[in-house]
């Protein structure tokens, strides 16, 4: 008798024996039970289930291919990932204050969160800006503002990740020139700039143009930082919106890395070398409740990541083949009934992602499901993750779940649930393809009306929102964006139009919009005309001449 | 109401707020409740979302905003409704409306506020039994 003949005949027994005396009849709590993605979990999970798992093909160690242990020989051992809050509001004197507040409780890494009128590339005084102005991010125009909110922050010494997408070739051009007159050269600065647009047509929908001139802004963008700015993360390819927007995990995954293929490929097209531009490239996810179901992801991720840059798009450099990632916990699990409770929703899925391997973490604050964070909504936050990292010991192993059969069975699911959608999209002639078809769009539609009516149907539980509901309970201080930012935001656009250079705008506008016509790197051309007080919805206004605009077809 | 015809709904986003995931899911519950769906997209302006109701002639207006635009972009909203003598609509909203401001939006016409969590059949039958008309 062989091992696995043995092995199978004690199963039977337990299951015959043990399980089923212990059960005699009685009802589990479920009849199945399935993951966020739809994944029938089983009750136990046995060596049987990773018996085709090689070691060294599979997982590797640390910081070696496939890089399924974690992208880093060390992780944590080292240093603890970053602690990036993501935080803007109101004007840049009042987001100014908020980084000083977190940079003197501990906080690693900045993250900007732009106003909404910012990131469609209006002005302030644009009738499309009415009541938006600092609402859900800093408000910033010209160079005046990115001056004033990195007032006092040397941007030598801290890394900055920007959250902007369609006008990001703007904004990196922007903290260039700030960092230039803090007399730091751009080789020096250090961060992340989003700038993924396919994912605004998939799930954010904060795009403005269409997807073909904006692939061209960011590949223009990763040559110009692969030249100049060799320290920067010219694109965050990211499934936090996608998966906010009603994804499943695994769709998260393979959505996310299959628009990462479609910049490789825009890349290579490009004339770029990959092992020049890849080892730039990094990732954004999503950690969302389903705890082992999100460590998997990220496990998955990497191990996808891998085998695809190695095997089909011929990157040699180690660091063109291992995925790097910042998580951001969900705030689509938030809830408004009981707010407090999410700290602990908040506790649970930041584990996860340091538990995945992350490398940066946003935690959310408690009162994101009512308003933007409180000083101390966003404090406790921090905290969170700060206690993840110092107390619980969870950093001091490197991936300490391999090896657990449920974790190396459902990385490998989710690994082929993936590969199965590489598939479908490929068929449907690529990214931009399936975008233009709605695949996308109508995946994630279906997943977040599934989700939606499991909950409403007791499937699934949120404890305070259909379990354990409280008929009363208290709301904490919420934040509130004063009227007033936008007058002031308006004030400062008209202070400075007023005073710089008009002429020299002009002729640098027309100079941008001739050079967009060609096929030349736009980035100098931008970098230009900021400098000169040129305002985000001017460069935007003059782009949109050339490129045009994106119109969504509408799918419910 | 004539208990027969199909309610009518128009469900739209204003202002440049991309958050869709809630009115999509609400507006497909609607329709899945029988009632008549249009969704305008994203990024209406107040006078776009005006045109949309005068054209479609629907029984509700739902309105869904996570910006924080609320207070400034409701009430415009209602107050052009108003202009063109459209009284017998009803609008509801939803999305992140802090307690506060709600009564705010209340005394400017709008009946029906939606936060996260809210069960959809709570919002299938408050509009069944809300309809003006």
């Amino acid at each position: 008798m062989t091992e696995l003949d043995d092995f199978l005949k004690e199963l039977t027994k337990w299951e015959e024996n043990i399980l089923g005396k212990s059960i005699n009849g009685k009802e589990m709590r479920q009849t199945q039970f399935k993951n966020l993605s739809d994944i029938d979990i089983k009750g136990l999970f046995t060596p049987l289930d990773i018996k085709e798992t090689k070691y060294i093909e599979k997982l590797g160690f640390p910081g070696q291919f496939p890089f399924t242990r974690g992208a880093y020989p060390s992780m944590y051992r080292g240093q603890f990932w970053t602690m990036r809050q993501f935080a803007g509001m109101g004007s840049a004197e009042q987001t100014n204050k908020r980084y000083k507040f977190l940079i003197g409780h501990g906080q690693t890494g900045l993250s900007v969160a732009f106003s909404l009128h910012t990131i469609y590339g209006y002005e302030a005084s644009d009738k499309r800006a009415l009541g938006e102005i600092g609402k859900e991010g800093v408000a910033i125009d010209t160079l005046k503002d990115m001056e004033i909110l990195f007032d006092g922050i040397d941007l030598s010494k801290i890394s900055t990740s920007m959250t902007i997408n369609a006008p990001a070739s703007i904004l990196l051009s922007m903290y260039i020139a700030v960092a230039g007159k803090q007399g730091i050269s751009p080789e020096k600065l250090r961060g992340t700039i989003q700038n993924d647009i396919l994912k605004e047509y998939i799930a954010q929908k904060s795009w403005v143009f269409p997807p073909e001139p904006s692939m061209r802004l960011i590949v223009d963008t990763i040559e110009y930082c692969t030249k100049y700015v060799p320290q920067w993360y010219p694109i965050s390819i990211s499934g936090y919106h996608i998966r906010e927007a009603g994804s499943t995990a695994v769709q998260e995954l393979a959505f996310t890395l299959a628009d990462g293929f479609a910049y490789v490929e825009a890349a290579i097209k490009r004339g770029l070398n990959i092992d020049d531009f890849a080892p730039r490239l990094s990732f954004f996810f999503n950690s969302h409740n389903n705890f082992f179901e999100e460590i998997c992801k990220y496990r998955a991720a990497r191990r996808i990541w891998a085998k695809h840059m190695r095997n089909k798009y011929n990157a040699k450099k180690k660091e063109s083949i291992r995925l790097r990632f910042h998580t951001q916990t969900a705030g689509v699990s938030l809830t408004a009934q009981e707010p407090e409770n999410n700290i602990v929703r908040v506790t649970l899925q930041g584990l996860a992602a340091v538990l995945g391997g992350t490398q940066s973490l946003h935690t959310n604050s408690f009162d994101e499901a009512l308003c933007l964070p409180t000083e101390k909504a966003a404090k406790i936050a921090l905290r969170t993750q700060q206690i993840i990292a110092y107390e619980s010991g969870v950093a001091d192993t490197v991936d300490p779940l391999a090896g657990s059969y449920y974790i190396e069975w459902l990385t490998d699911k989710m690994e082929q649930q993936a590969e199965e959608y590489f598939r479908r999209i490929e068929e449907l002639g690529g990214v931009i393809p399936a975008i233009h078809k709605n695949f996308f769009q109508t995946e994630i539609a279906n997943a977040a009306y599934k989700y939606q009516r499991e909950i409403d149907s007791n499937k699934r539980f949120i404890i305070g929102v259909n379990k354990f509901q409280s008929e009363k309970f208290e709301l904490p201080e919420l934040l509130a964006i004063e009227e007033a930012v936008s007058e002031h935001q308006i004030n400062r656009l008209n202070e400075i139009k007023k005073n710089r250079d008009n002429e020299k705008v002009n002729i640098l506008l027309t100079k941008l919009k001739e050079a967009a016509k060609g096929t030349e790197n736009l980035i100098p051309y931008i970098l230009d005309a900021v400098k000169e007080y040129t305002s985000v919805g001017e460069i935007i206004e003059s782009l949109k001449e050339v490129f045009g605009v994106y119109r969504e077809k509408q799918i419910i | 109401m004539n208990k027969t015809r199909r309610i009518k709904i128009i469900a739209a986003k204003p202002g440049l707020d991309g958050h869709d995931r809630g009115i999509k899911v609400v507006a497909r519950a609607l329709r899945d409740a029988g009632m008549e769906v249009i969704y305008t997209g994203l990024h209406q302006t107040p006078e776009d979302i005006v045109n949309a109701v005068i054209q479609e002639d629907p029984d509700v207006l739902a309105l869904s905003l996570l910006s924080g635009a609320h207070n400034t972009l409701c009430p415009i909203i209602m107050e052009k409704l108003h202009e063109k003598n459209i009284d017998d609509v009803l609008v509801v909203v939803g999305g992140i409306i802090p307690r506060k401001d709600t009564s705010f939006l209340q005394k400017k016409g709008l009946t029906g506020f939606f936060g996260p969590g809210t069960p959809l059949q709570i919002i299938v039958d408050f509009i069944k039994s809300n309809l003006k008309r």
